[in-house]
């Protein structure tokens, strides 16, 4: 047990009020218990009042009591049961709490806090100088399998370094920290394995082929599966198709791609404009052609997993026309698909004396760096050269699943050479 | 090793697309309408003879909790309360099914909420998983926007599912303290009897379940009762989600037959023990509750129930976390007392007082500040806090501490022997209190 108290009355502000958003948010909540029973509904109250607020205050707690006609014990008690509600004010841009439990021990959590303890304060819960940076060690997580780990916010930063956590941390003193990536800071997809899976391979196989049909653009633009699993949040681990973590962030005119009736549209023009038009439109209206051609196909094959996987969204328009030859979407499919398999190789070199390092570009990692070297890059000037089409080769060869396009490769290298010429 | 097609989980990398469109294209909620026409007895038999155990931890058979709920409703609503409130240290598989998973667990909420005569569950989530429950509310928005749950659905069977969640308490993992805690109290533990199954969430007829018992009832159904039978060993059946963490090559997650050794288990997936095999000291093969069994024990033996009840220890929810020789295991044990110390719900006075007593004692164990004839007293106190107390916390308290002097006595006695030739002449013995 713990012992917990609330802040001192000189730290509590005058009042507390939902906001409209969450005093509608509130009464959902309440609807969901059957009638007499909305006590119930206290701890998503609370849990709201906090991150409306940053940390539960008195008044909140009394307004919580007032709305759900309970006596104010009842309403203190639980706030200071349930140890996940701040009863001081946090830091203003992050909240650090640092898993410290045996997993994450066993993998070098103490390392992490030594480096909150410099870089933040020495004990738990103090905020920084200035006021900005706060940490604690919080019981397990339940990310044992990326140890150790952090939480912030709503958002658990995994597979950590100490020298990692520095960076986030500076990250999010300079209120950068949106732009850190969520989920594991290796080159791992979740919870699975580093360096590849080791089961559901042939289901990979599967997806994999998937992309390539994809075009190798960036999948999760072009092809939404639907709203499930895919809630509003950038949060990779959420989203419905990025594989792996990386910064990408669904800005909102994505999400107005995403939108049927705006996909089949772009598609439209994207037939018209061809090779020039943007990536997610062609895309989108690649997996729409397939879709019409390769109907009835069995899943193994390249094109019928395409066709499973538009089922999302486009699959519909094709079960509904058959053959999806009339389908608006074909005109722009039929040339995006053909650019696919226009997909140009890029020019390829032996081994240099003096390879690049890879890795300098954000998003290349050891193993991705392998594979680049096995096909023939070398050089970082070589992926600054690249085409969009030669992009799209290289993305469907190593099945990056878009990630070029996403973590901007070409670009990074761009500037990393031009950076070497002025030197 | 357990084939590819025989996985339940087959996105639980999310790797695939993760909408209800996908799921189905994986064969979820495949005409579920025809499993719920199998009828409640025949549901609950095929689950019977599946042999599927509980997976939250204490491998109670799932068909037989369905069976203990009333068969005729006496006007009380039943209520189904799934238990995602995931925070056994080393556990993390149900947040992989929430997710990348969804489904699974949404059509077995269904499917379980049929067998029970029950028409809404609700889903007690941990509060720390927030992304976790926003792609989970988003996959029931999904569904009910397809049909599939609510009133006259396509299912066949009218229902509700509700996500609750909570906020930091390991306590509330315990059935009975979810309950509490779904009613908007503390998570403080009930008395039993009566048990849920009589008088749950508000009085009311409740089964409360872990997630991936639920998740797996609609692949069994479909499947058979035979296929799931027939993966592991008689007793230990099916498959389990193995999360793989401390000191192994690449932990992860992965989904493998019940019964699979330590050793296959390790190599095949998580490149091998951190310096090989013979580097192996200990591991906790289900979570930090259940004993540490040595490393050349559990090496060749099978993950299951039975056999790690053997080896004096148990597969809780299944969460192996290993430890190499490099760790300094007395410390590993503490932290976990640490860890109860500050989850224990402070209800009963031995866990309350027990568990802060046992942390304490453990620091000094971990320096060997202590005397030897405390060894024997630490191991008397965690006999009296086992089955001393209304809930299991106690018991889960008390073994890993039990497990490290059973398994690693001689080690406590080195550190104390060297902590007393360090100590300065003359100086006098450990005299404080434990206190």
């Amino acid at each position: 047990m713990s012992v917990r108290r609330l802040a001192e009355d000189h730290d509590q502000p005058e009042r507390f009020a939902f906001s409209d958003e969450n005093a509608k948010w509130a009464d959902a909540t309440i609807a969901k218990y059957p009638e007499g029973r909305q006590q119930s509904a206290v701890i998503p109250l609370l849990m709201r009042a906090q991150e409306q607020e940053g940390w539960v205050t008195q008044p909140a707690i009394e307004s919580v009591a007032d709305m759900l006609a309970m006596p104010y014990i009842r309403v203190l008690e639980v706030a200071t049961f349930y140890t996940q509600f701040q009863l001081k004010p946090v830091g203003k841009k992050a909240h650090i709490q640092v898993c410290g439990t045996t997993p994450c021990m066993l993998r070098g959590s103490e390392g992490l806090i030594e480096v909150c303890r410099r870089r933040i304060h020495g004990e738990p819960f103090e905020l920084s100088e200035e006021g900005a940076l706060s940490w604690e060690e919080v019981e397990c997580q339940g990310a044992c399998v990326n140890a150790p780990m952090v939480m912030i916010a709503k958002d658990a930063y995994e597979d950590l370094t100490p020298e990692r956590l520095e960076e986030i941390i500076d990250a999010f003193e300079a209120g950068r920290g949106g732009e850190v990536p969520v989920g594991p800071q290796v080159d791992r997809t979740s919870s699975a394995p580093l360096g590849g899976l080791t089961s559901l391979t042939s289901e990979a196989e599967a997806g994999r082929t998937d992309t390539k049909s994809e075009d190798g653009k960036t999948a999760e633009q072009s092809v939404p599966p639907s709203k499930a699993g895919r809630p509003s949040t950038s949060a990779p681990e959420t989203d419905a198709t990025v594989d792996s973590p990386s910064p990408t962030k669904s800005t909102p005119e994505d999400e107005e791609v995403n939108t049927d009736g705006r996909a089949a549209k772009e598609a439209e023009e994207a037939g018209r404009e061809g090779d020039s038009s943007s990536g997610n439109a062609a895309s989108s209206a690649t997996s729409g052609s397939d879709v019409g051609r390769d109907r009835g196909k069995p899943i193994k094959s390249v094109s019928g997993t395409a066709k499973s996987n538009a089922d999302g969204d486009r699959g519909k328009d094709a079960d509904e026309k058959d053959g999806a030859k009339t389908v608006q979407s074909v005109d722009g499919g039929e040339q995006g698909s053909a650019k696919r398999e226009d997909g140009e190789q890029p020019p390829m070199i032996d081994k240099p004396k003096q390879p690049d390092d890879l890795k300098k570009i954000n998003g290349i990692g050891p193993r991705i760096e392998e594979r680049l070297q096995e096909i023939g890059v070398w050089t970082i000037r070589q992926i600054s050269n690249w085409s969009d089409a030669e992009v799209a080769w290289v993305d469907a060869k190593l099945s990056f699943r878009g990630r070029i396009e996403r973590e901007e490769w070409v670009h990074q290298a761009k500037v990393l050479t031009n950076a070497g010429g002025a030197e | 090793m357990l084939a590819d097609k025989d996985r339940i989980f087959t996105n639980i990398y999310g790797i695939h697309d993760k909408s209800l469109k996908g799921a189905m294209k994986r064969g979820h909620w495949d005409n579920t309408k025809a499993l719920i026409e199998m009828g409640r007895e025949g549901v609950i038999n095929v689950m019977k003879e599946s042999g599927l155990r509980g997976r939250g931890g204490a491998g109670f058979p799932t068909g037989l909790k369905w069976s203990f709920m009333p068969k005729e409703s006496d006007g009380r609503p039943h209520y189904l309360v799934v238990n995602a409130d995931e925070s056994e240290p080393g556990t993390c598989k149900d947040r992989d099914i929430m997710r990348h998973d969804p489904h699974t667990l949404i059509e077995g909420c269904v499917i379980a909420g049929f067998a029970m005569g029950a028409n809404t569950a609700y889903i007690y989530i941990r509060g720390e998983y927030i992304r976790e429950r926003e792609a989970l509310q988003a996959a029931i928005d999904e569904c009910y926007d397809a049909g599939l749950l609510g009133r006259d659905n396509k299912c066949g069977w009218d229902f509700d599912v509700y996500v609750h969640h909570g906020a930091g308490a390991y306590i509330c993992g315990e059935e009975t303290a979810m309950l509490e805690s779904l009613e908007g109290k503390k998570g403080l533990p009930r008395l039993k009897p009566p048990f849920p199954a009589n008088v749950g969430l508000w009085g009311c007829p409740t089964t409360v379940n872990n997630v991936e018992s639920i998740a797996v009832a609609p692949t069994i159904l479909r499947r058979g009762a035979s296929w799931f039978a027939g993966i592991g060993r008689e007793k230990n059946t099916g498959t389990k989600l193995f999360c793989v963490s401390g000191h192994v090559e690449r932990p992860c997650t992965v989904e493998e037959e019940m019964s699979i050794t330590f050793r296959e288990l390790v190599d095949r997936h998580c490149g091998g023990v951190r310096g090989g095999a013979d580097n192996l000291l200990a591991v906790i093969p289900g979570g930090s509750s259940v004993p540490l069994v040595p490393g050349d024990q559990i090496i060749d033996a099978p993950l299951d129930f039975d056999s790690l009840r053997e080896l004096k220890s148990g597969l809780g929810t299944a969460a192996v976390i290993v430890m190499d020789k490099s760790t300094d295991i007395v410390k590993a044990i503490a932290r976990i007392a640490y860890f109860y110390r500050h989850e224990s719900c402070g209800q009963c006075t031995p866990c309350r007082e027990g568990t802060g007593w046992m942390w304490r004692l453990m620091q000094r164990m971990v320096e060997g500040r202590a005397q030897k004839r405390e060894i024997d007293m630490l191991f008397d106190v965690t006999k009296q806090i086992e089955g001393h107390t209304i809930c299991a916390l106690g018991d889960a308290a008390a073994w890993p501490i039990q497990g490290l002097i059973r398994h690693f006595r001689p080690e406590m006695e080195r550190r104390i022997d060297e902590f007393t030739r360090n100590a300065e002449p003359g100086a006098r013995p450990v005299l404080e209190a434990a206190e």
